[in-house]
């Protein structure tokens, strides 16, 4: 018996997938576990395992169509089986909706996994609800397709959502597959087109990364702290520590893994500023763990991506070098698992390798704050010397603390920063 | 607390204020040797004297506004119409001089006068004398437009009324005028603009008005028999409107009902569906319903007439369509 293969949820927060690459061809034996295809979501390039076995009896769309989470993307089955039925069913079902680029008459029902929490019919198209239903459904993560709706016409109401909600207590998001195919956004450009002008789609990352960042600009009340740090003896404390990986054959350790260990250990010492907050603001979560995320730039155009470093308050410097250097490498070639940068309490950029002085980064909710770092320069400073103003060359770098303000107050944030300049003014603390 | 009726409260509460505010003076047909058409005034002629208790003429656009031009230099007139439904003789007095005098002199000149009298559908008025204007009023920038429920409403929001600075539409229920109920004593003042919750509940909404409330806390008597919890929510005053309230209900219950004894095209429930789906749609759980009288002139025939008008058993029906329970 044939069944539409469908775009799995591959990240916990993707809408739709790029099919980037076929790796299994129409025709191909399928064994359980087997992968089928390489899918570019939001956040990294995921290959898309089967569960089931069969013969890919046809792909439904080509490498680089992007497909609705559910969305069919290919058909599953005996050799030979006549699928005739199941592509007019698609095809009826899918009436004009059709994903950007999709060729093939997509949309229709058959998830590949995971039996639905309440026994429902085959969504067809648009799910019919009360508004109250659709808002608890979406709070609640159940998915609204999937169930029955006892209203007129089968409309979804509130008592269908608290009955789903009771027999599935915690729907996770990675159960399956959903199964509505809805049209994928086109690229809409709003810019009057000129000649020599052209529409580009964005790929998924920056798609996400600019709905998560406007929200973010939005709603988060953000204030900023700026301060100086000098840091000729941190200077001095990389060489010697360099020089001594150098010798062991150990990892090089840069200006940022220093910052990152400065304030992992900040913020192990005010412990009130490591919080996250609900969307709502009316509740928050303190953490016992330090885990930063750390900003990596992919390449130009493609956005950044920001693995988490678990502990990085516990960790050694060496550790904590090899260990951003892992990660960024996975990241750049978009193989990080979602586990491996989503769940950080704090945030930590730097521009300093591109000539940046000092910037204001933008926070990432539920995260209370983002340090951002400049680079490492030397700078005139004025100091008293026996009650006289003398005038040195310094070498120092410019932090910039961006708060929530709902979680972090304006005293909070500066003892925080400073706690981070106390660390790279006095590197022996980054190794205590 | 005292028990006083309907037409007692109003009567304290014009009477109270008569005595506080020589300026103000109550004129109409029959308020004065007959006591009032539907008694509301009585005894005020003997305690307040001819110049203060005017009888009138049978001539609405003349009296209304006199009322308009006494206001215009300084007096608080309280008008008395024997009934709304001879406003419309007198609608150019109010909604294009009363209402909009204060706009057009550029705020110089101001109209702190109450149009009040009895509204809606009795017992067999007939078509013509069965009117509900409510939604006319409501539609003019310029007016207030008060629909109490209750003795004790009907007395604070009165002398609330005749307080205000602008022309208040003041729309009194006939058959309500015999209901008897608490009244507070002396000083008592509800705001313009703040409703009610009549009954608490959770399960739907019912918003009602002037008579209707009645109705809606019938309904709510039989449908807790069957386990719904109903919250009934007054507003009172119609404009200005406390939506506030009636969204803070819906948001609790997710369901809403709206019962008026007016005809429903073009109607004042159709006001409150427009606010309720703007603001709550996300806590909406079904369609907003609205029991209204059938859309046809008010019939004289009893038989006829008991069809037309809203009931209980319409009101119940209704509550249990939101809740998808029929």
């Amino acid at each position: 018996m044939a069944t539409l293969i469908v775009m799995p949820r591959l990240s916990p927060t993707m809408e739709e997938g790029v099919l980037a690459k076929w790796t299994k061809k129409e025709g191909d034996k399928i064994a359980p576990g087997d992968i089928i295809a390489e899918v570019e979501t939001d956040k990294a390039n995921m290959d898309f395992p089967l569960e089931d076995e069969g013969v890919l009896l046809r792909q439904l769309v080509k490498a680089g169509d992007t497909v609705r989470l559910g969305g069919p993307v290919g058909i599953l089955g005996e050799a030979g089986e006549d699928i005739s039925a199941l592509l007019a069913e698609a095809a009826q079902a899918a009436g004009g909706a059709k994903a950007a680029a999709v060729p093939a008459p997509v949309a229709a029902p058959a998830p590949v996994a995971a039996p639905a929490p309440v026994a429902a019919p085959a969504p067809t198209g648009r799910v019919i609800a009360s508004p109250l239903a659709r808002r608890l459904a979406d709070d609640s993560g159940v998915d609204i397709r999937r169930i029955a709706g006892s209203g007129p016409g089968g409309r979804v109401v509130k008592r269908d959502i608290e009955k789903a909600m009771a027999q599935a207590p915690a729907a996770p998001a990675q159960t399956a597959a959903s199964v509505q195919v809805a049209a994928a956004p086109a690229v809409a450009v709003s810019a009057q087109l000129f000649a020599g002008d052209e529409p580009v789609a964005l790929p998924m990352i920056r798609r996400t990364a600019a709905k998560r960042l406007v929200e973010a600009k939005q709603t988060v009340p953000h204030f900023y702290l700026t301060s100086d740090a000098g840091v000729d003896a941190l200077w001095q404390f990389r060489e010697q520590l360099n020089a001594s990986a150098q010798a062991a054959g150990g990892e090089k350790i840069s200006v940022n893994d220093l910052v990152l260990k400065a304030l992992a250990r900040a913020l192990r010492v005010v412990p009130s500023a490591n919080m996250a907050i609900s969307p709502d603001g009316q509740t928050a979560i303190k953490h016992q763990r330090v885990d930063i995320s750390v900003a990596v730039a992919l390449n130009e155009g493609e956005g950044l991506i920001t693995p988490v470093v678990r502990n990085a308050d516990s960790k050694s410097l060496g550790a904590l070098a090899r260990e951003v250097r892992e990660l960024a490498a996975r990241g750049r070639e978009k193989k990080l698992r979602p586990d491996e940068y989503t769940g950080g309490t704090f945030s930590l950029t730097n521009l300093g390798m591109y000539g940046i002085r000092e910037f204001f980064a933008i926070i990432n909710p539920p995260e209370p704050g983002i340090l951002a770092v400049g680079r490492v320069e030397k700078r005139p400073v004025v100091v008293e010397k026996d009650g006289k103003d003398e005038l040195r060359i310094e070498r120092r770098m410019t932090l910039t603390l961006s708060c929530d303000h709902r979680v972090i107050d304006g005293a909070l944030g500066a003892r925080l920063l400073s706690e981070v300049v106390r660390g790279l003014e006095h590197p022996m603390l980054l190794v205590l | 607390m005292p028990r006083l009726s309907f037409r007692e409260a109003l009567n304290q509460a014009m009477s109270e204020e008569m005595e506080r505010d020589p300026n103000i003076f109550l004129m109409g047909e029959e308020v004065g040797h007959y006591q009032g058409a539907y008694k509301v005034s009585q005894g005020m002629l003997q305690r307040f004297g001819e110049k203060r208790v005017i009888d009138t003429p049978i001539a609405e656009c003349g009296f209304v506004g006199i009322g308009v031009g006494a206001a215009m230099v300084g007096m608080r007139p309280i008008i008395e119409l024997m009934t709304w439904n001879f406003s419309l003789v007198a609608i150019d007095q109010i909604l294009n001089n009363a209402a909009k005098i204060r706009q057009m002199s550029g705020g110089q000149l101001s109209v702190p006068m109450v149009i009040r009298g009895p509204g809606g559908a009795a017992h067999q008025l007939g078509a013509q004398h069965s009117n509900s204007f409510e939604a006319t009023y409501c539609n003019t920038p310029g007016l207030k437009v008060v629909m109490p429920s209750t003795p004790a409403d009907a007395k604070g929001l009165l002398k609330s009324a005749i307080r205000d600075a602008d022309p208040v539409v003041f729309i009194e229920a006939e058959l309500l005028y015999s209901e008897q109920g608490e009244v507070p004593d002396g000083e008592f003042l509800i705001p313009l603009g703040k409703g009610d919750i009549k009954r608490a509940g959770t399960d739907c909404t019912i918003v009602a008005y002037s008579k209707m409330v009645g109705l809606a806390l019938e309904a709510a008597k039989v449908l807790e028999k069957e386990g719904i919890s109903i919250e009934v929510v007054d507003p009172r005053t119609l404009r200005p409107l406390d939506d506030e309230l009636i969204f803070q209900s819906v948001r609790k219950t997710n369901r809403c009902v709206i019962v008026q004894e007016a005809t429903p095209h073009s109607s004042f429930g159709g006001e409150i569906a427009y606010r309720v789906q703007r603001e709550c749609f996300d806590d909406l759980d079904a369609p907003i319903e609205r029991v209204a009288s059938e859309d046809v002139p008010v019939p004289y025939a009893l038989n006829l007439e008991s069809i037309v008008l809203p009931d209980v058993a319409r009101v119940v029906a209704a509550v249990k369509r939101t809740l998808y329970l029929q």
